[in-house]
C-alpha cells in the first residue's frame, strides 16, 4: 500500500479544507481582485499546510512526500492558485534551507516560513537563464565580512510580498554551474527592489515580480550552504519541487474530469444527454485513464522519496506525464463543454488557464525528458 | 480538569438512503462521518483545553472497530486520548443499552469533571443518549448548550431554547449536549495527525468494564425498530436577496446554470 492511515486523514483534512474555505465565491474574488485572503492562509498555516514534511523540530509537521502530495491535490483540486502558497514553504522556499541551512539559519528563517509567520522566495530564473540555470550573470563578489550582490532574477513567484529570498549568484565566473552559490536576502536590504507584477495568463491572486539586485550586502553567515555548492543545492530543491507540480497537475486534472463528467450527464443536444454520444464518452474514458496513470506516477514518486529510493527519475517522469496529460484533460474537459467552456462563468475556463504553466515552471517537459534520458543513457 | 466527549461514528445521511421494500437503512458505500453535533461538542472541550494547558480531553465510542477511524480523526483535531467501547454483546444496542454501556465506560474511565456530548446523532435522531447516560451516572445534565463558560467548578450554560436562552449554572462533575450553534469545529491538522496515529486507542469489552452480556445490546434493548421509510419529499424553493437587478442578474445566471435558457 502506497498511503497509510496518517495520509488518509491528511487528504480528508485537504478534501475538508477546500471545500469549507475555497468556496466558488472566495475563489471569483480571488480572481477578480488578484489578492489570496490572508485569513485563509492563516487557517492554512494552522492546520500544517505550510511545513507538511518538514520535521517537527523544526517547526513542521513531521509527515513526509506522500502526505505533501496528497495536500497538493486536493487543495490543486479546488485551486490551483492556493495549491501554490502551500508548495512554496514546503518545497522551492523551505527546501534550500532543509538541504543546506545552518542550525542558525533552520531556526531564523525556516521556522518562521514553515508556520506560516513569513514568506521565502525562490530566485534562480533570470531573464537570460531559464532552463539553462548555469547561465546566470548575477554576481556576488566578496567584500570584508559581505558578498555584494548585483544582477535581476525574473519571474519569482510570491517576490512582491515576500520577506527573504534564497538567491543563486555567481561567485566564480569561470566556473560556470559549479562557481554558484545561494544567499539568504532580506527583501528589505538596501538595494533590493522588485519589478511590476508580471500579468499572467492563469494562477490570479499570487503575484510573481522580477528582483533586481543593486549593490546589495549580505552578511557571511547568511550564504546558503558551502561556496560554489549552489549549483547542486538549486537542483536537489527543484527535485522535489518536480513531484510538488506532478501533485498540482493531478488535483487540477481531477478537477477537470469532475466538471466534464457533470456537464457531459446534465447538458442535453439532439434529445439526449450529450454523457450518452460515443464521442464524448470515449473522450472522458481516456481522460480518466491517462489521470489514473499520472496519480500513479506521483505517488510512487512521492514513495520512493519516503523509502530513501533514488527518485530523480521518477520525480521528472511525474512532472513530465502529469502535468502534460493535464493540460490534454482541460483542453478535453473545454472541448466538451462547448462554447460554455469558453466563458469565465465555467470552472474548466480558469483551470484550462491555470494549467498551462505546469509543463513550463520547474523544469519544462523538454527538461524533463533530458533528466529522464540522461539517467537511462548514462 | 478531566474532558470526556462521547462521540458517535454515523453514516453521511446526505448519502443514506432506506431500501424501499426491507424498509431498513442501506449502508453500504455511504461514508461513515463523526456526528455533527459531536463534533461541536468536542470543539467546546479543545477551546476549554486551548485557554488551560491543563485541560485534557478524551474522547469515548461505542461502535464496531472501524470507529477507531473517527477516533483518530477526534486526536487529529486534538483530543489527547481515545476509547472505543467494542463487543459483539454491545450490538443491536438502543439509546436504553447504549447509555448503559457508555456509563459503565466512562465509571471506568473516572475522575471526570465534564462530559459533553452532541445533542443528537443524525442517524437516529433521539437526543436521549446523552440526558440518560447522565442519569445513570446520576449527575446534572445540560441539553442544547449553545455557550459555555468554565468558573471554577462551576460551568455556565445557555440553553437554547426557541425564543432565546436559558442561563444556568451547573456544578461539575456534570454532562452538557452540544448544539450546532455552539461553535464552528475545528479542522485537524497535519501536526496533530502525525501524533495521533502513533497513540495507542483503549479498546474495552463488557467483561473490561463490568458488564454481562445480558446487560449490553440488543438484549437489554427494550425498544425495537418496527419500520424505516422516506417520508414524500417536498419541493424546496430557493430566496434570492438583494435588489432587483442582482436578483434578476442571479436568477438568469441560475437558469443559464440549468440550461433552461
Amino acid at each position: 500500500m502506497i498511503f497509510n492511515e496518517q495520509h488518509e486523514l491528511i487528504r480528508k483534512l485537504a478534501s475538508d479544507f477546500a471545500k469549507k474555505e475555497l468556496t466558488s465565491e472566495v475563489l471569483d474574488k480571488i480572481e477578480e481582485t488578484d489578492v489570496f485572503p490572508e485569513e485563509i492562509l492563516s487557517k492554512m498555516g494552522k492546520a500544517g499546510f505550510f511545513g507538511i514534511k518538514i520535521p517537527k523540530e523544526l517547526g513542521g509537521a513531521g509527515s513526509d512526500h506522500r502526505g505533501y502530495v496528497v495536500v497538493m491535490e486536493e487543495i490543486a483540486r479546488a485551486s490551483a492558485v492556493a495549491s501554490l502558497y502551500v508548495s512554496s514553504p514546503n518545497s522551492l522556499s523551505g527546501g534550500p534551507l532543509l538541504l543546506s541551512g545552518t542550525e542558525q539559519q533552520l531556526e531564523k528563517y525556516l521556522r518562521p516560513v514553515v508556520t506560516g509567520k513569513k514568506i521565502l522566495a525562490f530566485g534562480l530564473t533570470e531573464p537570460g537563464a531559464g532552463s539553462d540555470a548555469s547561465g546566470m550573470t548575477t554576481t556576488a563578489v566578496e567584500d570584508g565580512d559581505s558578498y555584494v550582490l548585483n544582477g535581476r532574477k525574473t519571474f519569482i513567484t510570491m517576490a512582491p510580498f515576500s520577506d527573504y529570498a534564497v538567491i543563486y549568484a555567481k561567485t566564480d565566473m569561470s566556473r560556470g554551474a559549479k562557481g554558484i552559490t545561494a544567499f539568504i536576502v532580506d527583501m528589505k536590504s538596501e538595494g533590493v527592489s522588485c519589478g511590476k507584477p508580471e500579468h499572467k495568463m492563469g494562477l490570479i491572486g499570487c503575484a510573481t515580480s522580477d528582483i533586481i539586485l543593486e549593490n546589495v550586502r549580505v552578511p557571511k553567515e547568511d550564504m546558503l550552504g558551502e561556496l560554489n555548492q549552489g549549483f547542486t543545492n538549486a537542483m536537489k530543491t527543484l527535485d522535489v519541487g518536480r513531484i510538488g507540480v506532478a501533485a498540482q497537475s493531478i488535483g487540477v486534472a481531477q478537477a477537470a474530469l469532475d466538471e466534464a463528467i457533470q456537464y457531459a450527464k446534465d447538458r442535453k443536444q439532439f434529445g439526449r444527454r450529450i454523457a450518452d454520444f460515443q464521442g464524448i464518452s470515449f473522450m472522458i474514458a481516456e481522460m480518466a485513464t491517462k489521470l489514473q496513470a499520472a496519480k500513479h506516477l506521483v505517488y510512487d514518486a512521492a514513495y520512493k522519496k519516503d523509502t530513501n529510493q533514488n527518485a530523480t527519475t521518477a520525480a521528472s517522469m511525474a512532472k513530465f506525464y502529469a502535468s502534460e496529460v493535464c493540460n490534454e484533460i482541460c483542453a478535453k474537459a473545454v472541448q466538451i463543454h462547448g462554447g460554455y467552456g469558453y466563458m469565465k462563468e465555467y470552472r474548466v475556463e480558469r483551470l484550462y488557464r491555470d494549467c498551462r504553466v505546469f509543463t513550463i515552471y520547474e523544469g519544462t517537459s523538454q527538461v524533463q525528458q533530458l533528466v529522464i534520458a540522461g539517467q537511462l543513457l548514462k | 480538569m478531566k474532558i470526556l466527549v462521547c462521540v458517535k461514528q454515523v453514516p453521511d445521511t446526505n448519502e443514506v438512503k432506506i431500501d424501499p421494500v426491507k424498509g431498513t437503512l442501506i449502508r453500504e458505500g455511504v461514508p461513515s462521518i463523526l456526528n455533527p453535533d459531536d463534533a461541536n461538542a468536542l470543539e467546546a472541550a479543545l477551546a476549554i483545553k486551548d485557554n488551560d494547558p491543563n485541560v485534557k480531553v478524551s474522547v469515548l465510542t461505542m461502535g464496531p472497530p472501524q470507529a477507531c477511524e473517527m477516533l483518530r480523526e477526534c486526536l487529529s483535531m486534538g483530543a489527547d486520548d481515545a476509547y472505543l467501547l467494542s463487543d459483539r454483546a454491545f450490538g443491536g444496542a438502543d439509546t436504553w443499552s447504549t447509555s448503559n454501556t457508555l456509563a459503565a465506560g466512562i465509571r471506568k474511565i473516572g475522575d471526570l469533571d465534564i462530559i459533553f456530548a452532541g445533542r443528537q446523532a443524525i442517524d437516529g435522531d433521539t437526543a436521549q443518549v446523552g440526558p440518560q447516560t447522565a442519569q445513570r451516572l446520576d449527575i446534572p445534565v445540560v441539553t442544547y448548550v449553545q455557550h459555555v463558560q468554565v468558573i471554577g467548578n462551576k460551568v455556565v450554560v445557555q440553553r437554547q431554547m426557541e425564543d432565546g436562552y436559558e442561563l444556568i449554572e451547573v456544578q461539575t462533575p456534570c454532562l452538557l449536549t452540544a448544539v450546532k450553534e455552539l461553535n464552528e469545529p475545528r479542522f485537524m491538522s497535519i501536526y496533530d495527525i502525525v501524533d495521533a496515529c502513533s497513540k495507542e486507542i483503549t479498546i474495552w469489552g463488557h467483561e473490561d468494564i463490568k458488564l454481562s452480556p445480558e446487560n449490553c445490546g440488543l438484549k437489554a434493548s427494550p425498544t425495537q425498530v418496527f419500520r424505516s421509510f422516506t417520508p414524500p419529499t417536498k419541493g424546496k424553493g430557493e430566496m434570492l436577496n438583494g435588489t432587483a437587478a442582482e436578483m434578476s442578474k442571479s436568477l438568469i445566471s441560475k437558469l443559464k446554470g440549468l440550461h433552461v435558457i
